[in-house]
């Protein structure tokens, strides 16, 4: 390490490190936001850092939609063991039978739309004032203009016109009743950072990272995995392929790469090389061309 | 490796987006989808070549309007450095969004047009460089093709801005001629400007030195969060944790905790399962200290060696940000570093015009007003000036009517 510079990835850390410690600091009641992918997993990881041997200031928050792959659940619950603290869990499940949300019909189905009012309702129910997620500026162009503490009305709204000037590493995070805080810690980490990231540090991820074998559907040009929740008719051709995740969301809305990467080597190689951006993968943000603006000011994460 | 950050300053005009888009375009910083989608859009170039300025256009207002809003954040790397864009507005009314970008920037590229040469906004723009502070300098005269790569305009241009770097202490400074629309001297030499031997945009960036203070005069770290376990097997166990801002501090420096002006020793550096022998600037640690002392978020503890200055009455530059003008009736809160405590601007000393750089004295100070002001503090705060220390001498002003940051310090000297 040389004596100015700190190496890029103790960089990124002690940053994801400060902007925790801030969090624990200026609010009353922080959540961080866990969906099981790799991103909220690194969080975790930087919350140990930032504070072992103590507890962390908040709980973990899960949205589950219900149609999860069963190795995040598993690894979910595995983790929570490990690491001895609160889990709070919000069910996609629970809006639909209350009436707030009407399950999606047809071939496209999804719920991950729907899970924006399950966590609304879950950051009203424990009046969460701030709320820590594992989103990254490189990922999509609106993500590329958020701030670190980006404030949501009591919609859940996001203002892009409106936000908050964020100077150095001074953040705001002065609130009124009802609003809340997104916090984003990673927001400076690329795909690729959090990879070697989770190489250097040795953090176990869930198997479907990984490449495995599995029963896929073509559908729009992706492959998608055949599962129950997955509206399938005639059409659909299963074939098994051998097949990895970018991302760990919805399994209707996740769509798997062919690949042959069983190890993190071979990950950060294929990723390095890697031809398609990361939300490529999300059939969620094809359906227009300012998808996720739109999904964000609605206050999705 | 490490990270350069830098902002490009200029307007749409200038061709900063096209600019961009070319450093990473032609870096290879661009995925097959998103090039995909730049293939697919119905914008192009005069000559049908794609439009490059696509890749830095993120919200759908400023695509619609054609101009950048907010800044926006890019990042690509190649095998010497990563590298953190903040792509900031170049029109007036958004000098915030400028000055928001600059704050956390090493390096300034700021945009010539060659065939304009420097212009009223060139001086705004090396105006807000200087008041931030960033350390580096990159004058990218660009347009060279409309100009027929004359080497006599790109002097002229570098002969003027001197004098304009000259009058606002802009020391180190590199002059780049480059066509962003046709790639010239971006990322790839030019063959149209022999006469230039310098380097290239993308060369210059991989190997200009940026520097942290890791001096021990400057050792400052504020307080974030105490750790205390309380736990049975760790009932005495108290550690001070936050990101060292300067500086550098090492077990058995003797520091001093400000406001309160109790000393100590440093017993114990700690990040996680490590104990380093030194906290150096950058590095979120947490420290123990041989005494027990109150100590909470908000403290600053640095070398005994060399205090910063203590003052509820300060001096600073201040720029506003706020739709609604300063008011010097109010009472605002000022955060600086991790605390936060009431304060009142006491008095406009003046108002720079930003264009010009020449002060001015109404009372007005509004929206993106930049200019020199007396804030008085509810407590004092231990700060640098931000000349010397950047890390200790900046403050955001918070508006409590409405919790959004209205003003940026740039904190100068006691006015006690």
């Amino acid at each position: 390490m040389s004596r100015n510079r700190l190496d890029y990835l103790d960089e990124l850390e002690a940053e994801a490190i400060y902007i925790l410690r801030e969090v624990a600091g200026q609010f009353e009641k922080p959540a961080l936001l866990f969906s099981g992918g790799k991103d909220s997993i690194t969080l975790v990881h930087l919350a140990i850092k930032a504070f072992r041997p103590g507890k962390f200031p908040f709980p973990l928050v899960h949205i589950d939609t219900g149609h999860n792959f069963e190795e995040t659940i598993q690894y979910r619950d595995e983790m929570i063991a490990r690491i001895g603290e609160k889990l709070i869990i919000g069910h996609v499940q629970d809006s639909i039978d209350e009436g707030k949300v009407i399950e999606q019909k047809g071939k496209n189905a999804s719920r991950n739309a729907l899970q924006t009012v399950t966590l609304l309702d879950t950051i009203a129910k424990h009046g969460f004032d701030a709320c820590i997620g594992g989103a990254r500026r490189d990922e999509e162009k609106a993500r590329a203009k958020e701030r670190i503490f980006s404030v949501r009305d009591e919609f859940g709204q996001w203002d892009p016109k409106r936000q908050r000037p964020e100077l150095w590493n001074i953040y705001n995070g002065k609130i009124h009743k009802g609003e809340n805080v997104r916090v984003f810690p990673i927001s400076n980490w690329t795909e690729l950072d959090v990879w070697n990231y989770i190489r250097r540090e040795n953090i176990p991820l869930p198997t479907i990272y990984f490449a495995h074998q599995r029963d896929c559907i073509t559908r729009n040009g992706q492959l998608m995995a055949a599962s129950p929740f997955l509206n399938m008719d005639e059409e659909d051709v299963v074939t098994r392929k051998n097949v990895r995740f970018r991302t760990v969301g919805d399994m209707t809305c996740t769509a798997a790469v062919e690949s042959y990467a069983f190890e993190i080597d071979d990950i950060i190689n294929e990723i390095a090389e890697s031809k398609i951006s990361e939300r490529g993968a999300r059939m969620d943000d094809k359906v227009s061309e300012a998808a996720m603006e739109e999904r964000k000011k609605g206050g999705y994460f | 490796m490490d990270i350069l950050k830098f902002i490009t300053a200029g307007s749409v005009d200038d061709g900063k987006s096209t600019l961009i888009g070319r450093l990473l375009y032609d870096s290879d910083a661009i995925l097959a989808d998103q090039l995909e989608a730049l293939h697919a859009s119905n914008r192009k170039n005069d000559d049908g070549t794609i439009d490059l300025a696509i890749l830095t256009d993120g919200l759908k207002a400023e695509r619609e309007q054609g101009i950048t809003i907010d800044v926006a954040y890019k990042y690509f790397e190649t095998d010497k450095r990563k590298f953190i864009i903040a792509d900031a507005p170049g029109h007036i009314q958004y000098t915030r969004n400028m000055v928001t970008g600059a704050s956390n920037a090493d390096l300034a590229i700021i945009l010539i047009d060659a065939r304009k040469g420097v212009v009223e906004q060139t001086t705004r723009h090396s105006f807000l460089v200087s008041l931030l502070q960033i350390q580096k300098v990159v004058i990218a005269i660009n347009k060279m093709d409309m100009v027929d790569y004359s080497e006599d305009t790109f002097n002229s241009i570098v002969a003027d801005y001197q004098k304009i770097a000259a009058k606002l202490g802009i020391t180190d400074v590199t002059f780049i001629p480059v066509s962003a629309l046709k790639g010239d001297n971006i990322v790839y030499p030019s063959t149209t400007m022999s006469w230039y031997t310098g380097d290239n945009l993308l060369q210059h960036l991989e190997t200009v030195e940026v520097n942290r203070d890791n001096t021990a005069a400057h050792a400052r770290l504020p307080v974030q969060w105490v750790v205390r376990p309380q736990t049975d097997e760790l009932h005495d166990y108290r550690g001070y944790a936050g990101r060292v801002a300067s500086g550098a501090f090492k077990v058995n420096d003797k520091v001093t905790i400000l406001p309160s002006g109790f000393t100590s020793t440093i017993s114990k550096i700690e990040m996680y399962d490590k104990e380093p022998a030194e906290a150096l600037a950058g590095m979120s640690v947490t420290v123990h200290l041989k005494d027990n002392i109150d100590i909470s978020r908000g403290d600053l503890i640095v070398n005994s060696a060399g205090e910063p200055q203590l003052s509820s009455a300060i001096e600073a530059d201040l720029c506003w940000m706020d739709t609604r003008g300063l008011d010097t009736s109010l009472t605002y809160l000022v955060q600086h570093n991790t605390k936060t405590v009431r304060c009142k601007i006491r008095e406009i000393l003046y108002k720079v015009n930003i264009n010009t750089l020449e002060k001015d004295f109404d009372e007005d100070f509004k929206l993106n007003d930049i200019g020199r002001v007396v804030i008085k503090t509810a407590e004092p705060l231990a700060f640098d000036p931000y000349q010397e220390n950047k890390a200790n001498g900046g403050a955001i002003i918070i508006d409590s009517r409405t919790n959004v940051t209205v003003g940026a310090l740039m904190l100068r000297q006691s006015a006690e």
